[in-house]
């Protein structure tokens, strides 16, 4: 989705502050925000990629002007209302009004702490590796109006595979509920000249994690 | 001006407050009154990331790194696995990359997509992280960004920008400071800063904490 959260290269939005001795959270609503949203994935309703695509859906202009808590406690509504946990009126209300569903999982506080380890996106590949390092790529020119990992200012450009992380789930395929889809993943390196043409700092390199149905040979 | 640009954060801030505030009890009290979660699961969870999980496990990784030949050579082959086999911190799991800084090249860890950081080792990413300037510039303008938190290296050293665009997860290994050959562990792991190991700040200069330093004083 070319939406505003695909911001690199994008100019106008000033400098970098950083806040020393930053606090974890900045008020108690953020920590229990960030909190619900791990314990409501924890039920297995929905992938880490519905997520993402549940912020990316936002409007622009919420987007830009909500904190980043923010996002994800409006993100947590609209997903408890798609999927038919609560009713719109209830979280108006602040209360429920009708009895929940019953779900798979339900994370208990003697488990939270297995619940810190990140799972593996690693899956068996369907086929072999189509590329390897030192292989010249190029990524595809593509727009989908759905989620997507290929950032726009890495679309269309030819770079070097640094090497192969792997077989992993698809972000693409994910965000759709349309399964895992894995697809082989590589780090692809670009000069910084052939995203940002010749007045780019000539000993800039960027890389990308590219899944490979973002590539073709070059 | 600097100073009516903080009250104008100030008072959006404390309007936002507010609103979260109610908004985000609304919405835990429909999920638990909903039997969906449970209120002492959500308290436990907050308490890990404000106490467990923070840079303090990553700086003993790469303080270990300094100090361990083997472990570092180790780190850089599978940080995943070598981190797990540490035992320091709760497990850590799969697609954690360490990138080495050198005097010729800089790493520098961006999500322009969103927020994707190295939790487990990090904890929870600083709110610059997940900002607009940051991820719109780090990827074209590092040493603009670098500038912005007091960063200058030299014209020569290749800038190197990972955009953290799958869940592959990213941690820098920056240069050991120079004088600190004798250090302990503990004593390296006290100059590494989070920043340090995003790629937008390098470890401490050790003359400003050195134990021997203080030492000599205090004789």
């Amino acid at each position: 989705m070319d939406g505003i959260h695909d911001m690199g290269g994008m100019h106008g939005f000033g400098k970098v502050e950083p806040e020393p001795n930053e606090p974890v959270f900045h008020a108690d609503w953020e920590g229990r925000c960030l909190a619900l949203n791990r314990a409501m994935g924890y039920t297995g309703l929905w992938t880490i990629d519905q997520t993402r695509a549940g912020i990316e859906e936002l409007p622009p202009e919420v987007y830009l002007s909500s904190s980043y808590y923010r996002k994800w406690a409006l993100r947590l509504e609209n997903m408890v209302v798609k999927h038919g946990l609560a009713g719109a009126d209830e979280i108006e209300a602040g209360h429920a009004m009708r009895p929940g569903q019953t779900l798979k999982r339900k994370l208990a506080a003697a488990d939270v702490p297995k619940t810190l380890t990140r799972g593996s996106f690693a899956r068996p590949a369907p086929a072999p590796a189509r590329f390897a390092p030192g292989d010249r790529v190029r990524t595809k020119n593509i727009h989908p109006a759905t989620h997507t990992r290929l950032p726009r200012y890495a679309r269309g450009k030819l770079g070097t595979v640094e090497a192969l992380r792997g077989c992993h789930v698809f972000p693409d395929a994910a965000a759709l509920g349309r399964g895992e889809d894995p697809q082989w993943l590589y780090t692809v390196v670009f000069a910084g000249r052939e995203l940002w043409g010749d007045a780019a700092e000539p000993s800039l390199k960027v890389s990308i994690e590219a899944f490979e149905p973002y590539l073709e040979p070059a | 001006m600097p100073h009516d640009h903080r009250e104008d954060d100030h008072h959006e801030h404390g309007s936002e407050l507010n609103e979260m505030q109610l908004r985000v009890r609304a919405l835990e009290t429909v999920l638990a009154e909903k039997g969906y979660i449970d209120p002492a699961a959500i308290d436990v969870i907050i308490e890990a990331y404000e106490t467990k999980v923070g840079p303090h496990n990553g700086a003993r990784v790469v303080a270990r790194a300094w100090n361990d030949p083997a472990f570092k050579k180790a780190l850089l082959a599978d940080a995943s696995k070598a981190v797990v086999a540490l035992g320091l911190m709760n497990r850590v799991g799969d697609h954690l990359i360490a990138v080495e800084n050198t005097p010729k090249l800089h790493n520098m860890i961006v999500c322009t997509l969103c927020s994707c950081y190295p939790w487990e080792v990090l904890g929870l990413p600083p709110v610059w992280y997940k900002s607009a300037p940051y991820r719109s510039r780090a990827v074209n303008d590092p040493r603009g960004v670098l500038a912005d938190f007091g960063v200058s290296l030299p014209a020569d050293t290749e800038i190197r920008v990972w955009d953290s665009t799958a869940e592959t997860r990213f941690l820098v290994l920056p240069m050991r400071p120079a004088g600190t050959e004798s250090w302990s562990e503990d004593e390296l792991a006290a100059l590494v800063t989070r920043d340090s190991m995003i790629g937008t700040g390098l470890a401490k200069d050790p003359s400003a904490n050195n134990p021997q330093a203080k030492n000599s004083k205090a004789m």
